[in-house]
């Protein structure tokens, strides 16, 4: 199983090469015998277009290493911000993305107000849109870089 | 249960489709970048949602959801007359997205404790995706509502134009019992209720002015497959490439 999740470790998010299908968390289920692995992954958006791709990426890793895949696209364990690993969100911060902040403390989208800025660190920032390029992405500026950022937003 | 069920999953994932294409209409065209963004991405997750609702009916033996979304005239559209109505000007597609996606976000939570559980495990999902887009709606409402006399004037206007549409949205289906019976869902009209109090409380934080309920009859027959003239049109654009070669892999 460690060898598999290993495998799965090398396939990255399209548009966030450093991040890890598995630290971002849309692998909810993995079960393996013999040589038949079942995969269950969910979107973080459910309008992700990047899910098929992933879906392909996942399946393709596995068979380059001999297995056989089965791969399924599931909402059972729906995917939420703080199924991404720490080790996720250190991978983010470094690759200039603020990491959505711990849903605990997400009880109103009022606490999308401010966040950390992954560069300076600063907490004087401001929301300029809930929505970015991607979708779950939201655009931020820092008032003390003095430079807009991007947050990989909280659900 | 089947025919009611699927009754509901198609008004749900037409009105998704149908006003996730008038949001993508103002891509390249927002009055403001952000605008365009934030219309823009929320297209693109009511198209999803569209897709994940048409995946579900295809579980219930209906046909490939490209299919569905694709190759269907307005006559066999569910979705409410509201959603079709061109885009007009910015302050027309911002009460309709406020109207609608309020009604949208309740629909979604409640069905979060569906007894039919793929529908319930879809809504949790998908409700917290949607409360960026009440949001986003609410924040708009409340500046703008209260900002100038022509921002004002120009959103009451729209608010007046859109409600007796925005009623259209709770047109009674003929499953209302069966599905209120079988916890599927709540219903319409407990939807509605649900409605009227959260449009009430945000209207109230604005200069905006409600028009009595009792005076406003609201526009029905979109979920019995009964459209205004701007539906075809909307699909034949919508449909276009899919129509020029059905069969080609993208």
């Amino acid at each position: 199983m460690n060898k598999i999740l290993h495998i799965l470790e090398t396939v990255k998010d399209p548009e966030i090469p450093v991040l890890s299908l598995v630290d971002l968390g849309v692998i909810t289920h993995v079960a393996a015998e013999g040589k038949i692995v079942t995969v269950k992954m969910t979107p973080t958006f459910v309008g992700c277009p990047a899910m098929d791709y992933m879906k392909a990426e996942v399946e393709s890793a596995l068979q380059q290493e001999g297995y056989e895949p089965h791969v399924e696209i599931s909402f059972e364990k729906p995917w939420s911000s703080d199924l991404i690993s720490e080790k996720g969100k250190a991978a983010l911060k470094k690759y200039g993305l603020a990491p959505p902040p711990d849903k605990k403390l997400f009880t109103d989208l009022e606490i999308l107000e401010t966040t950390t800025c992954p560069r300076c660190n600063s907490n004087h920032t401001e929301l300029k849109n809930p929505f970015g390029p991607t979708l779950c992405r939201a655009i931020y500026y820092c008032y003390t870089c003095k430079e807009a950022f991007e947050q990989f937003k909280p659900l | 249960m089947n025919l009611a069920l699927k009754e509901l999953l198609y008004k749900m994932a037409d009105d998704q489709l149908i006003l996730g294409h008038r949001n993508s209409e103002w891509t390249g065209f927002g009055p403001i970048l952000e605008e365009d963004i934030a219309f823009s991405s929320m297209a693109q997750d009511k198209v999803g949602q569209s897709l994940a609702l048409y995946t579900l009916l295809q579980t219930l033996g209906e046909s490939d959801p490209d299919i569905v979304a694709f190759t269907r005239n307005a006559n066999q559209f569910h979705n409410c007359i509201l959603v079709e109505l061109p885009n007009q000007e910015y302050d027309f597609s911002l009460i309709r997205h406020f109207l609608f996606d309020t009604a949208e976000a309740l629909r979604f939570e409640a069905l979060s404790n569906s007894s039919y559980e793929p529908l319930a495990q879809l809504a949790r999902k998908i409700r917290g995706e949607l409360r960026y887009h009440t949001l986003h709606a609410n924040t708009w409402m409340k500046q703008l509502g209260s900002a100038t006399e022509e921002s004002i004037a120009r959103l009451q206007n729209s608010l007046e134009v859109a409600l007796p549409y925005a009623l259209g949205i709770f047109e009674p289906s003929l499953y209302e019992a069966e599905l209120i019976d079988q916890k599927i869902f709540i219903g319409e009209a407990a939807l509605k209720e649900m409605w009227l109090t959260k449009i009430e409380t945000i209207i109230n934080q604005t200069q905006l002015q409600l028009p009595d309920w009792k005076t406003l009859t609201p526009v029905y027959g979109g979920r019995i497959g009964k459209h205004s003239e701007h539906l075809q049109p909307l699909l034949d654009e919508m449909s276009e490439v899919f129509r020029i070669d059905p069969t080609a892999e993208w």
